[in-house]
């Protein structure tokens, strides 16, 4: 007499029967079994859950235990991405909890046309992440030179060995010495940062060309994913199946952009981060590609 | 109209570039996108969503690649609006107010410091603002 929910993960275009299929030997979250509930062409990946580890009060307390967050979240990714193994699959954001499956096919038919639409935007194409990284040491070593790739300034370093020079006389006190070194080293700093921010740019540009549409994240927690160096790029593309190669070889070209800079890609993923309708932000890139047709851009000049 | 079925095996999943090892991924890859991407619709049970805000905002506040990336002068994330409407912006503004009121409220209380306690120079911070009252 246990109260429970219905968890939903995805929802997708598969048959009931296949994706059920599908799903066994695949664990849900908590272990539950993980079942299709079908309505009006659409079927959603669902597990019965227990209230007293979904329910309210209980989410409240286990979304901070790092524990059952990670075991929750693999569950629910698993799942996700065996559905998007054999259909086009919309993934769910993590704990989705509805009081039965009656209240999931009331969404399913509500919501229908919703989600109909959002998988036609995502069929045929693939969600693959990029993560750059840049290596300090080689990014702030003076063999590397500044200015490899984009805006490395160097009329800033010259600046810092001009105050050396100017000092010459200063330069015979050591703590004179150390704080001009600490000065140019810190230029150094700046200059290997904003070259890295410039790498990033040319990246997340020329795999945009390929991309269909892309998405930025933050940049990672070092303790959660357990990088070195500089994270310099965070990005997901949606890219359309016929490009896949093609992208993956931009990515390969581009790691090759600088010494000290790699580049890592993941996926295939099901579309998580194009999942939601692109609001302001599609709407926001016509009405900007509108208006330079209407205005007259200071670059579109005679 | 087509097969579902035959669309999904002609997308980049039924013939992956690269292999596919789901278990191996990373958890800060799955994190990002089960918290923070995928449609969102209103479960039943309400407190969820809310729920997860407050996490990934804690989880952002704690880490601190984010703030080192910001010295960095990289901060793309910020001008996502899917990402800045989750907060982080707002935080740092309501950071500043809070810090603007803090400010005015010393200053205010600066002034506040009893003129014997001026004579004393007990204080001698206070005398600076009470002389050159800025006249707001």
């Amino acid at each position: 007499m246990t109260e429970t929910g219905t968890y939903v993960y995805a929802i997708s275009r598969g048959r009931p029967d296949r994706m059920s299929e599908a799903m066994e030997g695949v664990g849900g979250v908590a272990g539950a079994q993980v079942r299709a509930v079908a309505h009006a062409g659409l079927t959603a990946l669902v597990s019965t859950v227990g209230l007293a580890e979904f329910g309210e009060d209980a989410l409240k307390r286990n979304l901070e235990n790092l524990d059952w967050l990670e075991s929750t979240a693999r569950a629910h990714h698993a799942v996700v991405d065996g559905t998007a193994a054999v259909a086009v699959t919309l993934p769910l954001r993590l704990v989705t909890v509805y009081r039965n499956d009656e209240r999931v096919r009331e969404v399913l038919s509500e919501r229908g046309e919703e989600f109909t639409e959002a998988l036609d935007r995502i069929t045929g194409r693939t969600e693959w992440g990029v993560k750059g990284y840049a290596d300090p040491a080689a990014f702030t070593s003076a063999g590397a030179g500044p200015g490899d790739a984009g805006r490395g300034d160097t009329a800033r370093g010259d600046t810092g060995r001009g105050d050396t020079r100017h000092g010459d006389t200063g330069a015979s006190s050591p703590g004179t010495a150390y704080l001009q070194r600490r000065r140019a080293q810190q230029r150094t700093d700046k200059d290997a940062r904003e070259e890295a921010a410039a790498c990033a740019d040319r990246i997340d540009y020329e795999l945009c060309e390929i991309a269909a549409t892309s998405r930025v994240h933050p940049p990672q927690d070092p303790q959660l994913s357990g990088h070195e160096g500089w994270m310099i790029l965070n990005a997901a593309y949606l890219v359309d199946d016929e490009r896949a190669e093609d992208f993956r070889a931009a990515v390969t070209r581009l790691s090759g952009l600088r010494a000290g800079l790699r580049l890592e890609l993941t996926g295939p993923w099901a579309p998580y981060s194009f999942a939601e309708e692109p609001t302001g932000e599609a709407a926001e890139t016509e009405a900007a590609e509108e208006g330079t047709e209407e205005e007259e851009g200071p670059w579109t000049g005679s | 109209m087509t097969d579902p079925m035959r669309v999904g095996r002609t997308s980049g999943y039924g013939r992956p570039p690269v292999p596919r090892r789901p278990e191996s991924a990373n958890l800060a890859d799955i994190l990002e996108r089960v918290l923070d991407k995928g449609i969102v619709i209103a479960g039943d049970i309400q407190v969820n969503l809310l729920d997860i805000e407050l996490l990934t905002i804690k989880l952002r506040l704690i880490v601190a690649s984010v703030e080192r990336a910001k010295e960095m002068g990289i901060d793309w994330w910020e001008h996502d609006p899917t990402l800045s409407s989750r907060g982080g912006g707002e935080i740092a503004r309501e950071n500043r107010e809070l810090r603007d009121r803090i400010a005015a409220l010393e200053a205010a209380a600066d002034r506040e410091v009893p003129p014997a306690a001026r004579r004393e120079g007990l204080d001698t911070r206070s005398r600076a603002p009470a002389e050159e009252e800025p006249g707001d």
